[in-house]
């Protein structure tokens, strides 16, 4: 038996549907047979891990909670993916956007007024534009590979939070624990619908849409699609490349880092010397899982957060490694990629027997 | 004291140099392999594993290097058969590798390690100061020397390098002269994750012989600089290799000195003379172009 691909005519959009589906379901295969690997029974494994953050108040605002980081990323990271520029450096973005985001609040902590918090936020923006925009201004005026230098960002970005917080912004009374003063709550994010969540998701999901908005329906999100697909036709049409890569980077950071400071203004409250479990990354796979698009990126958002409450919720109640998380979520990656292949390829499975002499010299 | 130092050098060179000649070889068959970090630290656990349940490093290091094939061989079935875009496929491998490595190293923390042997080359490790730095050094150092031999020999004076290069440059006449492009492919993306799990052995069996949870540190991603570093040149990856390995024990060597320069800045110059040395290299547009393989990242499906 061999596998064979045969390209389609044109893409499927039912397979660009469903292939997402398809990858989810076969990652809770696969998270089943691991947990029976580790001895556990595969459905309540499941359960444990997929349902039962839904199932009660405090986890699904926890999963709203961890999901919106991944929700804003995810929609940044989209437009650098859609325009064939490979951002990989967001966990880096995020980490600066939320050392910038916390100037105001630990280095002028009596500035208490409405303003406070608006410009956090702003320079949370900033702060990941600038640190999202070196590999991007290395990779126009030096021809860098931006994969590599993003990345190499986030250790020094991890290393310099890590400096700052066990440094100069340590605590003058925490007791000399490695962690910055309390904000104030002019500095803290308020909670929306009576508690339910704060003010980070309703900011989150209205980004998602204006997004959506300018992707589907403008110039720019025109300009995105075509520069991704074919730079010479967008050449043509007068769009440059290179501006284009200094756009979707610092909008890409300027979301991670808005992010980065709604976490440490919203749910942490101080800065810590890690402030994500990894957030950047995941927020890869949600862009991937949301199929590049806005409003599937809020729904992917979801599903990835899930992994995370899950992680806690089979560790605690079964003993499981909350590691399983982080292997459940490489998973989702890999079959949503094998997956996307559905898309533009139909998979047909030829017997050695019956292939004819000329098939015979071919792959794998 | 020197020589002290050039010993540490070597010891954080030798994985950066395994690692990125394996590297090497898959792009110079025209595959961009960015999982490098996850068969590392798939390599260093189950490396690390291994050789605590059998009590042998040998065994820890067939273990870690089949761990890194094993990885290897689901990045080329997606990217390969199922034609899988090659960035995303090798992010995938390096998350589910570091999620991986952490879940099996959990019961591993804090257990002390098994440190890989050094043995002494006769005669050779007598010479006076060659000797002890070069001479006196485990079975995998040797083996990193060895593999910069074969593998400069091997892509460059036999008919089976001659063969993977061209598959890499250009993929549509080594397909119409017959060859198999994807599996030549395949076997060199298997080579890259057998070198890339020896370089995580090496981690946790020599650099540090205990298990840490994200111990490679970013090095399988300096490894895929060093490959940019020398060009797709064996022989230049084995100075990248050493430069970067002075560099990153400059934190050690600073801090018994007693430099005032807080260790978070030393930690970062590896991840900052990464980015400068890419810069160099990327900005003289004549030198990168020149060994470049033409066809690095770009999918192949064979019509029939």
């Amino acid at each position: 038996m061999r596998i064979e691909l045969v390209k389609r005519k044109e893409h499927s959009e039912l397979m660009s549907l469903t292939s997402p589906l398809i990858a989810v379901g076969l990652t809770a295969l696969s998270a089943a047979i691991i947990f029976a690997i580790s001895g556990v029974n595969p459905g309540l494994g499941l359960y444990k891990f997929f349902i039962e953050p839904l199932t009660q108040q405090w986890s699904l605002e926890a999963t709203i909670d961890k999901a919106t980081p991944l929700i804003l990323i995810g929609c940044g990271l989209a437009v650098c993916y859609l325009s064939n520029n490979w951002n990989i450096g967001a966990e880096g973005q995020f980490v600066v956007g939320a050392m910038f985001g916390s100037v105001l609040p630990i280095l002028f902590p009596n500035f208490e007024n409405a303003l406070t918090l608006p410009l956090m936020l702003i320079c949370g923006m900033i702060g990941g534009a600038l640190w999202a925009l070196i590999p991007a201004l290395l990779k126009t005026r030096f021809n860098t590979n931006e994969i590599l230098t993003s990345l190499m960002l986030v250790y020094v970005a991890g290393l310099l939070l890590d400096y700052l917080v066990r440094g100069p912004w340590r605590d003058p009374d925490g007791f000399n624990f490695p962690e910055s003063r309390i904000f104030s709550d002019a500095a803290t994010l308020p909670d929306v619908f009576g508690g339910l969540m704060s003010l980070s998701a309703p900011i989150t999901i209205g980004v998602a849409v204006i997004l959506a908005v300018v992707l589907a329906k403008t110039i720019k999100g025109f300009e995105i699609r075509v520069m991704g697909e074919s730079p010479r036709a967008g050449a043509f049409a007068g769009f440059s490349a290179k501006r284009l890569t200094l756009f979707s980077f610092a909008l890409a950071g300027g979301l991670a880092g808005l992010a980065g400071t709604m976490e440490v203004s919203g749910s942490l409250n101080q800065l810590l010397p890690s402030i994500s479990p990894g957030y950047g990354f995941t927020a890869i796979i949600v862009a991937f899982l949301g199929r590049l698009n806005p409003i599937g990126i809020i729904i992917a958002g979801f599903v990835l957060a899930l992994s995370y409450i899950g992680g806690e919720g089979v560790q605690s109640g079964l003993g499981v490694s909350n590691k399983i998380a982080s292997v459940i979520q490489g998973l989702l990656l890999f079959f949503v990629l094998a997956c996307d292949t559905l898309i533009l390829y139909r998979i047909r499975m030829v017997s050695r027997r019956a292939s004819g002499p000329a098939a015979e010299v071919s792959h794998v | 004291m020197f020589e002290a130092v050039l010993l540490t050098v070597i010891t954080a060179a030798t994985p950066l140099l395994i690692a990125a000649l394996g590297e090497l070889v898959v792009e110079r068959s025209g595959v961009l392999n960015l999982g490098v970090e996850g068969m590392m630290i798939m390599g260093a656990v189950i490396g690390f594993a291994v050789a605590n349940q059998t009590g042998s490093g040998a065994m820890g290091v067939i273990g870690a290097v089949i761990a890194g094939m094993a990885m290897s061989a689901l990045f080329g079935f997606l990217v390969l058969v199922l034609v899988a875009n090659q960035v995303a496929t090798g992010l995938a491998l390096t998350i589910l590798g570091l999620g991986l490595s952490g879940m099996i190293g959990e019961a591993y923390i804090g257990v002390p390690g098994l440190r890989l042997p050094e043995l002494y080359i006769p005669v050779l490790s007598e010479i006076p100061f060659i000797g002890p730095v070069f001479f006196q050094q485990d079975a995998i150092v040797y083996l990193s020397f060895a593999l910069v031999i074969g593998v400069t020999y091997a892509l460059f004076r036999t008919r089976a390098g001659l063969i993977l290069r061209a598959v890499g440059d250009n993929h549509g006449s080594a397909h119409a002269l017959g060859y198999s492009v994807l599996k030549i492919r395949f076997m060199a993306v298997l080579f890259g994750g057998a070198c890339a799990g020896l370089a995580g052995a090496y981690m946790s069996l020599a650099y540090t012989p205990q298990w840490v949870e994200n111990m490679t540190a970013g090095r399988g991603w300096i490894a895929l600089a060093l490959v940019v570093f020398a060009s797709w040149l064996p022989g230049r990856v084995i100075i990248g290799a050493y430069l970067f390995g002075a560099v990153s024990v400059l934190n050690l060597h600073a801090q018994a000195i007693g430099l005032g320069i807080p260790s978070q800045f030393l930690s970062s110059l590896p991840y900052l003379a990464t980015i400068a040395v890419l810069v160099l290299i990327s900005a003289n547009r004549r030198l990168t172009l020149v060994n470049t393989p033409a066809c690095l990242g770009k999918p192949f499906v064979p019509d029939r």
